[in-house]
């Protein structure tokens, strides 16, 4: 799918030539520096941090923590999301820029995990409050199991179709009249 | 200074406020004291070179089903002994008087015993929630609480 | 240690004026959801206002809900970093309940366990303080270190993080045949790492200007303030309860407790408490070796005192150990039914946190980093 898959292509032109559409170089690009927002919540962060340093070494994936959500493109779950922090994990999901993905770490923040029952405090699931791309499952997930998250992830975002969509749109205009409209984000649509 | 030692100090110093000493199988001993002497029994616990007890261990709410009960336990890192305070409050209007001015550790006990159980604790500097939102309703820990089913419109039963 | 230079400079009637700043709850060295509320004049700290709650998962409620040994796995996620050490307290209290006498290689085991997971909790914490000041280098070394011990928690009990190791009664299971050389080879590379870490971090000269003679606190204020630990231990009160009151084995053992001295600066300060652990860590060593000397070679069967059913007598009690941060304590309610009517934990670092406002007024905002990061929390178990 993804560029670097076509490099092993035996029809090449030539080596060092590869030949690909604007999407694939986009998505390639995307999917291997993935810069995430540096976040801990609960037990999951610690084996988050286990997965940053020197054994598991989370950077060979492209992925840099940021501080700051502006900067980020992708969000890690990592632990039991309670009620109070649950706005929290909105807002900064509303403050990082399109295009952005969620990682679910951990069964507390897919479902609860052990405080689904009385936890009256307990947020049962993220994907109450913000979309969910890719679960994590595991109380807490192995490194490994995190790379596979991870590479799912990376597998989303190579096949996503950015120029398509926005040919859709536009034809959809066309069709609709509204040719020159400026597209606004979802939810503004009665602004015009 | 054993409990019955430390017993009796208390009642020479603050009278029939303290009311009973409790030692039975299976519970560490435990003096029952009125809810109104609670600061002045501590001052003397704490104060006194016989008994000194300069560390607050724990501060601890229970709801006993008709009573809620504040307990206390004390340990000198002196003389390394130990004794647990007992006041059991009405459920209906749980009013007890701060211990924060003794052991400045009581302060965030005593947020987290209001927090849980509602019980107030008069003339603390502070006393807010401390675990829950300020905006929660009801007491979590009470045997009778039901947990909401909505918080800020988001479902909180799985 | 080093003499800082004063320049007289007028500056007239320029005042700063006062704001409020908020820190976290997402934010990189609140290690993890803490939140603050700042005041600040200028870069200096007037007033701090801690706000916690941001991880509360209703532990005690969900402690009244399960039977007694379904307990131990929330505990567990109380204070994650160090789940063996919280477990002990736990089963310990248990047992004295219950009246059961558990095996003598098992007590071994649960101490071997229990100092091996206070190393990597020390580890973490002055990994993290480290970080915190910008030194990445000790992170690196120290998490290497850790992934050993994690490995070999990961053979005893099958988790790498949380471990529910330890029974009411016993142990989940023995100890594999290698354990011994396993531990011993850990406890090689540890010290290795700890001396290195030493000239790298702790006797640096930056790290010791960012730490030293900031964040003081002296011992009656500690000890009002019900801190316990590494806290108390740094501003010099040789409180362990390891040696003041040793529950399990650790009678048997010789070992030192570190109280600070203010080698660098002033009694109680940041570098105080942050040598406390990293000495702690050779004491811990010198423990795990004793214990593999005497411990029992032959196998045993570790699960032999685990009852079937517990149901234990109406009682109450408040049991403790020395957990790497300092006390922590649970005080249990039975009222003679398989599950408990209260379990109540006295966490060690809601306690040594409530600390924070009174030891960090008067500093700069950059110090107050390091002064949190000293008193090592971990916000699962101030919420918990």
């Amino acid at each position: 799918m993804g560029l670097l898959n076509r490099l092993d292509n035996p029809y090449n032109i030539s080596p060092g030539i590869v030949l690909g559409t604007m999407e694939d170089l986009l998505n390639w690009g995307r999917a291997r520096s993935d810069w995430y927002l540096q976040f801990g919540l609960a037990c999951c962060a610690i084996e988050f941090m286990a997965l940053n340093a020197s054994h598991y070494d989370l950077m060979r994936f492209g992925c840099i923590p940021r501080t700051s959500p502006r900067q980020a493109d992708f969000i890690i779950i990592s632990g039991t999301v309670t009620l109070k922090m649950a706005e929290r994990i909105k807002r900064l999901y509303e403050q990082m820029a399109e295009p952005k993905y969620v990682l679910a770490m951990g069964s507390c923040s897919i479902c609860g995990g052990p405080y689904w029952k009385e936890g009256y405090h307990v947020l049962k699931g993220v994907d109450r409050i913000i979309p969910v791309d890719v679960y994590v499952p595991g109380c807490p997930p192995r490194p490994e199991a995190f790379f596979d998250g991870m590479i799912k992830l990376q597998e989303k975002i190579n096949k996503q179709k950015i120029f398509e969509k926005r040919a859709r749109v536009a034809q959809e205009d066309a069709k609709n009249g509204n040719i020159g409209n400026i597209h606004l984000p979802h939810g503004w649509e009665e602004v015009k | 200074m054993n409990p019955k030692d430390i017993f009796e100090l208390l009642k020479k110093e603050i009278g029939d406020q303290a009311l009973e000493l409790v030692e039975k199988e299976y519970h560490d001993p435990f003096i029952v004291v009125r809810a109104n002497s609670i600061v002045e029994t501590c001052l003397v616990l704490r104060d006194d070179p016989n008994t000194l007890f300069d560390y607050l261990v724990n501060l601890s709410g229970v709801d006993d089903k008709d009573k809620f009960v504040v307990v206390y336990h004390l340990y000198s890192l002196k003389h390394r002994h130990r004794i647990v305070l007992k006041v059991y409050l009405d459920r209906e209007n749980p009013h007890i008087p701060t211990v924060e001015r003794v052991w400045r550790s009581a302060n965030w006990h005593e947020r987290e015993a209001y927090d849980m159980f509602g019980i107030v604790f008069d003339g603390h500097s502070d006393l807010r929630r401390i675990l829950c939102p300020y905006d929660w309703e009801g007491h979590p820990l009470r045997k009778d609480y039901k947990t909401p089913d909505y918080y800020k419109g988001i479902k909180v039963p799985l | 240690m080093s003499e800082t230079k004063t320049f007289e400079i007028d500056f007239g009637k320029v005042y700063s004026e006062r704001m409020r700043l908020n820190v976290g709850p997402q934010h990189p060295s609140t290690h993890g959801v803490l939140r603050l509320e700042v005041e600040l004049e200028g870069e200096v700290v007037t007033e701090i206002v801690p706000h916690i709650g941001y991880l509360h998962r209703c532990f005690e409620k969900h402690a009244e809900n399960v039977t007694y040994p379904q307990v131990i796995p929330y505990i567990d996620r109380m204070d994650y970093i160090s789940s063996m050490n919280n477990e002990f307290p736990y089963v310990l209290g248990m047992e004295k309940l219950l009246g059961i006498e558990v095996p003598e290689k098992v007590q071994y085991i649960r101490v071997i366990c229990a100092e091996l997971n206070r190393i990597a909790n020390h580890q973490i914490a002055i990994a993290t303080f480290g970080l915190d000041s910008g030194a990445f280098t000790p992170f690196l070394y120290y998490f290497r270190d850790r992934e050993m011990i994690i490995t070999l928690f990961e053979k005893l009990s099958g988790g790498r993080l949380l471990y529910n190791y330890f029974w009411i009664g016993g142990l989940m299971h023995d100890v594999h045949p290698t354990f011994a050389e396993d531990c011993l080879e850990i406890v090689k590379q540890v010290r290795k790492t700890n001396d290195e870490a030493l000239d790298l971090l702790m006797y640096n000269k930056i790290f010791v200007e960012r730490t030293a003679n900031i964040g003081i606190l002296p011992a009656d204020v500690a000890i009002n303030y019900g801190c316990s630990g590494p806290v108390l231990r740094g501003s010099g009160v040789p409180y362990d309860l390891r040696k003041v009151e040793p529950y399990s084995i650790y009678d048997k053992f010789d070992f030192d407790v570190v109280v600070g001295k203010g080698e660098m600066g002033t009694l109680g300060d940041c570098w105080d408490r942050n040598i406390v652990r990293v000495r702690e860590i050779y004491e811990s060593c010198k423990i795990i070796e004793q214990a593999i000397e005497q411990m029992p070679k032959e196998p045993c069967d570790v699960r032999q005192a685990v009852p079937k059913r517990i149901k234990p007598p109406v009682g109450e009690f408040y049991c403790r150990a020395e957990n790497p941060k300092g006390e922590l304590g649970f005080y249990i309610i039975s009222d003679g039914s398989p599950k408990p009517t209260r379990v109540r934990a006295r966490a060690t670092s809601f306690v040594n946190l409530s600390v924070l406002p009174e030891i960090s007024k008067g500093y700069m905002i950059a110090d107050l980093i390091m002064i949190l990061g000293s008193l090592d929390i971990v916000l699962g178990e101030i919420d918990r």
